[in-house]
């Protein structure tokens, strides 16, 4: 489904070159659950932002569901985000002045989805993560765990091949971190692809594959069964 | 995304940031009103000054001594007039079919005096032909008497003011008044009308226009007012005029025909330009508005980064970005116009109420014209920081703060 080879990503900071990214050579197959971990600055961020096109590579090859992404214009990326790719953020990034709904709605908006369409699905996904009564609420009516069920909401709305999370859980307590890590991990039993960057271990240690991150570089790359299914 | 979306969406995000967005509409609305407002006093003054020439007649051929040309070499100086204007051209040009009422006039100033008060008047000679042409009405008592232009008779009719002054409220029809070493008797007293083209009427006085002849001791006339059977006559009374004229002094025509029309288009012309220029000054505050437009996008733009690299992380192009960003500027012109629109027609219909001179509703061109500059401005200040938001690099935009 993804494969990456020799990318690189280089910024320009004054007259320094960063290396966020070097000669990464990934390969990501359809259903896997992934964890991506390291220290700060390890460029972990940098490759979820690649894999999900809002950021393009400075060299080397990114292959998407059979396509190579740098072929494509901003137009076609959009389009392939809009589709094929989920977000979900450590800060939520939920539009503070729409209600829960609308925030859900927000991709098939973008979709053109026609309206009665779009009620109804907005309807069922926030019934599916429990939000049906916070139809109406605006995010900062919403605890921590809610706003957070809501991002996924809208991340997975447009039904995505592939669910790309940051931190999810970071700015969540204990117990609403679990109940997130719960969801995405439904989702990836629907058969989502899903890559999580986390720095808690725990959440790490819970997907079927690892990758440790230092320096720009995949320096591990751990195949196991996941305390993910042990769980349930 | 869909147009109407995009609208809602821009709306939302409009109303969201209320103090904001109302502030913005009423600079709009400010600075459309003006526009409006003032091509409204503008036109109103230019049909003012039309509707005062109506009333003099739109039939109205003016006669002056004197040619004014454009030739070359030095500006005529003093004595270029060949010759008067006299009261046998004027009677004359009664030959022409074209040519309804003569009204020839001698004009000076002297001073009135009865018993022991005195006033500086302005003296009009003419005949009773010039009530009609001019228009003029009585207050009380007649006009100068029918009869020979020639003779020099003492009848006089006296201006409002000037009746006032001289007789302090007594009445003054039958007495006598003295114009320099010359008794006249008051047969009438003129309606005030105001100032008309100059010639404040109240302070006026008309005689005969032989006597004002003798009184001035000239033969020359100021000017002769020609009244044509209609409209549509007046350019065959012009010709008329200056083939007459021609005739009677060998050929050449050193008088000048005006026509009320002409001088109509004129000022026409100078107040119509002069309300371009005020609406054009007006504008400007319309493009500080559209600046305060740009601003506000500006920093909505700055303040939403987030929830436009979110927007992009969603799928959204860079041409939905900029379509909401120029929606919400469009907005905020075309709501804050709407409203100035609004705002000036009630104004000028409340203001006409108090004084119907100038004539309620503000003219179609001016508001469509207006609304149109809103939404071009809206347009041209918007387009900036809307390509500003949708050049925004989504990771930066979401970077963790």
């Amino acid at each position: 489904m993804i494969e990456l080879q020799g990318v690189q990503r280089v910024f320009r900071v004054g007259d320094q070159e960063v290396h966020a990214l070097r000669d990464v050579d990934l390969s990501i197959a359809r259903g896997e659950y992934l964890s991506l971990m390291g220290p700060s600055g390890s460029g972990k961020s940098t490759l979820l932002h690649v894999l999900g096109l809002l950021d393009r590579p400075t060299a080397g090859r990114y292959r998407l569901l059979g396509r190579d992404v740098g072929e494509l214009d901003d137009r076609a990326l959009a389009r392939t985000r809009r589709q094929c790719i989920g977000f979900v953020f450590q800060s939520f990034h939920l539009v503070p002045r729409l209600t829960t709904a609308q925030n859900v709605a927000l991709p098939l908006l973008l979709a053109e989805v026609p309206r009665a369409e779009r009620q109804q699905r907005v309807r069922e996904a926030l019934a599916a993560f429990g939000l049906g009564h916070r139809a109406d609420h605006r995010p900062d009516e919403l605890s921590g765990g809610q706003r957070q069920r809501a991002a996924i909401a809208r991340a997975t709305i447009s039904r995505p091949q592939l669910l790309l999370a940051d931190e999810p859980t970071g700015n969540l307590d204990r117990s609403a971190g679990q109940e997130i890590v719960r969801e995405l991990e439904r989702l990836h039993d629907d058969g989502l692809t899903l890559v999580v960057v986390t720095h808690d271990p725990d959440l790490g240690r819970r997907a079927h594959r690892r990758l440790r991150m230092d320096d720009g570089r995949i320096v591990a790359d751990v195949r196991e069964a996941g305390a993910g299914d042990a769980v349930r | 995304m869909r147009f109407a979306e995009q609208f809602l969406f821009a709306a939302q995000s409009l109303r969201a940031a209320r103090v904001r967005t109302l502030l913005i509409l009423l600079a709009v609305a400010i600075g459309t009103a003006g526009v409006v407002l003032l091509v409204w006093l503008g036109e109103s003054g230019r049909r003012y000054v039309a509707d005062q020439f109506a009333a003099l007649g739109t039939n109205l051929v003016i006669v002056l001594p004197g040619r004014t040309e454009t030739k070359g070499g030095a500006p005529p100086l003093l004595g270029e007039t060949a010759r008067d204007l006299t009261l046998d051209d004027a009677l004359a040009l009664q030959r022409s079919d074209a040519v309804r009422r003569v009204a020839p006039i001698v004009a000076g100033s002297i001073t009135v005096t009865r018993g022991n008060r005195a006033r500086e008047a302005t003296v009009l000679g003419s005949t009773a032909d010039l009530l009609p042409v001019r228009r003029f009405e009585l207050a009380a008592g007649t006009f100068l008497p029918r009869g020979d232009p020639r003779r020099a008779g003492a009848e006089c009719v006296l201006g409002r003011t000037l009746q006032r002054e001289l007789f302090a409220g007594a009445g003054a029809l039958g007495e006598w008044v003295r114009l320099g070493d010359r008794r006249f008797r008051v047969t009438g007293i003129l309606a005030s009308t105001g100032r008309s083209l100059g010639t404040d009427l109240d302070e006026a006085v008309v005689i005969p226009v032989a006597a004002a002849q003798a009184l001035f001791d000239t033969e020359g006339l100021f000017r002769v007012l020609i009244e044509a059977t209609d409209r549509g006559a007046v350019p065959r009374a012009c010709r008329d005029v200056e083939r007459i004229l021609r005739q009677r002094r060998e050929g050449e025509l050193d008088v000048t025909v005006i026509t009320q029309e002409a001088v109509l288009a004129t000022f026409d012309g100078i107040l119509r330009t002069l309300t371009f220029a005020i609406a054009g000054i007006a504008a400007i505050s319309l493009v500080v508005a559209g600046i305060l437009i740009m601003n506000v996008m500006v920093i909505a733009v700055a303040q939403r980064r987030t929830e436009v690299g979110l927007l992009k992380a969603l799928g959204a192009a860079p041409d939905s970005i900029r379509s909401l960003f120029l929606w919400e500027a469009l907005l905020l012109a075309v709501v804050g116009a709407g409203a100035g629109i609004t705002i000036a027609e009630a104004t000028s219909r409340i203001a006409a109420a108090f004084v119907p001179a100038l004539g309620a509703g503000t003219p179609g061109w001016a508001a469509v014209a207006a609304f149109a500059t809103a939404l071009a401005i809206g347009i041209a200040f918007g387009t900036a920081p809307a390509a500003r938001a949708a050049r925004l690099d989504p990771v930066l935009a979401l970077a963790r703060r």
